[in-house]
């Protein structure tokens, strides 16, 4: 039953960049599954690694970075004419020569991604469209004037106001919610089965961040397609996603459906980052007394140094001594869908 | 794109104009001239028919009337009948001289840019992308070593291994054999065998600087996210580079194309004395050394719209490959 409706499982994934000061673990032993159709949000600081596990998934990670150990396993459907059924095989990315003919294959077409920043995500020097319409016809076997029909097409849906005109301009000519929209028909017109979306909104305005998420749920639901959401914003994760991945230090620390999350987080780590998003309310009931920001103690720890125990203790309240900065905790099921990586609901 | 076409070939025209004016000046500026000399010398050896024939030149070049009028003189015979005046040194038209040289100068001149964008283009991308590898260190050092070993150096280094090793004369475009004969397919065969080395001499020091510059710009786009999201489109590594950073990083080379010109019409001028090259850049020497002003008028002339014709076939290149100038200069109207 669960077989069927997983789409990507991540398995113990292991990402290290290998650099001259030290060896940096930016994703280190991650477990993630995204299902077929829903929303995966994965939240975490700046550095904590979310990125890097997106990147390790198209097999994109930037030299020196090496993916070092674990599985990604992707149950692709293979459509096969005069099979009744489509047919599910598993095939595991992570074994893949990172710019083999496979790896190309499903790169762009069946897993596509979505980059935070709109304004360099396309190069100034060629129209949209032939930026648009290449990788239509890199994977599909379709004419140039068919490719720029399904471009089109898709510019309409992104809801980019004269579609056929912008295919002839050039992305300096278009606004940055404009080009952001532009990115994202981009990365749909193979229909993706997944969608990885880095902080896609981060550089817009809210206005515009509202229209862009809301585009994105449409398609999501008119595509059927899952979505990998990237963000550091929790307001974000609370609009998109249905389960919620955090991240720190390369590691999932909680994992749960996006309503426990807000409603009883359980890692204090994830307590933490609930507590410091701005409240607006608070500022205005006070009476103008504004309340000071509630942030994490310390600071993330330098990223070459390997520690021993639970990564967060040296900033956690609520450390049991002895403990967390000793042994590693293992992952808790605490209720069925919600896990947790901490000693204080490790059962004995 | 056709307006901004015109309006900078008509920005070209004052400049054209500045340009025959200060080559005149230039030419005018230096104490005495060719003929003064050389009736000086003819009245010491008492030869009085060719005193005739050289007034006879004053009168037609109106050399004994104001310079202004020299000058419209000089300006309108070469703009209405190509008629660049006449040279006492070789005792030709400068016509002549110059179309016998200009063919040599320019075949020498279009290979050696073709060499050095053959060779410095792939090896800038290559080098760009492997940076900090065997091959970049390897390519860095060669490239320096390009740059600081002057052309001339090269050239007699080239002359004196080839002589002493191979017993091959270097020097010249032809063997002494086919030098007066007339075209025939051993003359092409032996100029074949003569012409690639001033090209490859002439061609090193652009390549080496034109690597660095590659190497550079390259790594700059590297970076930029448009690639990673290329990349991300499931392109091949060659095509990711291709069609996105190498669209870019071409630009400074586009822009540097016109430069070119000018460079190899009188840039190489010493390489060209020391292989003995019958092109133009020794002959605009001697024009210079021996006063002879309206040679070396006109090769100022000839330089200097050269560069004007260069930049704009830069500047035209540009706005075809890069859509930001065409636009940008719209939007500056």
């Amino acid at each position: 039953m669960l077989g069927n409706s997983v789409l990507v499982e991540i398995k113990n994934l292991r990402t290290y960049f290998h650099l001259p000061e030290g060896t940096v673990r930016a994703v280190d032993g991650v477990d993630l599954t995204v299902r077929r159709g829903h929303t995966l949000g994965v939240v975490g600081e700046s550095g904590c690694g979310k990125s890097v596990t997106a990147l390790s998934l198209l097999r994109l990670v930037p030299s020196p970075g090496r993916i070092e150990g674990g599985e990604i396993l992707f149950y692709r459907t293979v459509e096969e004419a005069g099979a009744s059924s489509a047919l599910t095989d598993v095939i595991d990315l992570a074994k893949l020569e990172p710019n083999g003919r496979e790896m190309r294959s499903i790169r762009g077409n069946q897993i596509s991604m979505v980059f935070q920043e709109p304004m360099s995500a396309l190069i100034p020097v060629r129209t949209v469209g032939s930026q648009i319409t290449e990788v239509i016809t890199l994977h599909q076997k379709v004419s140039e004037a068919e490719a720029r029909e399904i471009a089109a097409d898709m510019l309409a849906r992104v809801r980019l106001p004269k579609p056929r005109q912008a295919l002839d301009d050039y992305p300096f000519q278009l606004s940055g919610g404009m080009r952001q929209r532009a990115v994202i028909a981009m990365a749909l017109c193979c229909r993706p089965k997944l969608l990885i979306a880095d902080e896609p909104t981060t550089a817009l305005d809210v206005t515009t961040e509202a229209q862009i998420l809301d585009l994105m749920r449409e398609l999501q639901k008119e595509f059927g397609m899952a979505i990998m959401y990237i963000t550091h914003n929790l307001g974000v994760i609370a609009e998109m996603a249905e389960m919620v991945a955090v991240m720190y230090l390369g590691k999932v620390v909680e994992l749960t459906d996006v309503r426990t999350l807000f409603m009883s987080p359980l890692h204090p780590y994830t307590r933490a980052l609930l507590k410091s998003i701005p409240q607006l309310t608070d500022a205005v009931t006070r009476g103008g007394k504004k309340p000071r920001l509630q942030t994490i103690e310390g600071m993330v720890p330098d990223p070459y140094s390997v520690l021993p125990g639970c990564t967060f203790h040296p900033r956690c309240p609520e450390r049991i001594p002895d403990v967390c900065d000793r042994v590693e905790p293992g992952v808790s099921e605490v209720a069925p869908g919600h896990s947790v990586k901490c000693h204080l609901y490790s059962s004995p | 794109m056709a307006s901004y076409i015109v309006k900078r070939i008509i920005r070209m025209i004052p400049q054209v104009f500045l340009i025959s004016i200060l080559a005149f000046i230039i030419i005018q500026l230096p104490p005495g001239d060719y003929l003064t000399e050389h009736l000086n010398r003819l009245r010491q050896s008492g030869r009085q028919q060719d005193e005739v024939e050289i007034r006879r030149w004053v009168q037609m070049y109106g050399l004994d009337r104001p310079m202004y009028e020299q000058y419209l003189k000089w300006i309108t015979n070469i703009v209405f009948r190509l008629d660049f005046g006449y040279t006492f040194q070789w005792n030709k038209s400068v016509r002549e001289v110059i179309a016998s040289r200009m063919g040599y100068t320019l075949a020498i001149a279009l290979f050696s840019a073709v060499f050095t964008w053959v060779v410095a283009l792939p090896i800038g991308i290559f080098v760009a992308v492997k940076q900090y590898s065997i091959a970049d260190y390897f390519f860095t050092l060669l490239g320096f070593i390009g740059l600081a070993v002057p052309g001339f150096l090269l050239a007699m280094v080239v002359m004196y291994v080839s002589y002493t090793q191979f017993g091959v004369k270097v020097g010249g475009l032809f063997s002494v054999e086919y030098q007066l004969q007339p075209w025939s397919w051993a003359k092409f065969v032996d100029l074949l065998g003569h012409i690639w080395i001033p090209i490859v001499i002439l061609g090193i020091n652009g390549t080496a600087g034109l690597i660095r510059t590659m190497r550079a710009t390259m790594l700059d786009e590297l970076r930029k996210q448009y690639v990673l999201v290329a990349r991300a489109k499931g392109l091949s590594e060659l095509k990711v580079l291709l069609r996105y950073p190498v669209r870019i990083a071409i630009n400074p080379f586009i822009s540097t194309i016109g430069w070119l010109l000018p460079w190899f019409f009188s840039g190489g001028t010493v390489v060209e004395i020391v292989l003995n090259l019958p092109t133009a850049g020794p002959a605009l020497w001697r024009a210079l050394m021996g006063q002879d002003m309206y040679l070396a008028g006109s090769y100022i002339l000839i330089s200097g719209t050269l560069v004007a014709i260069g930049s704009l076939i830069s500047d035209i290149l540009l706005a075809v490959v890069d859509p930001r100038v065409r636009f940008g200069s719209l939007e500056g109207q």
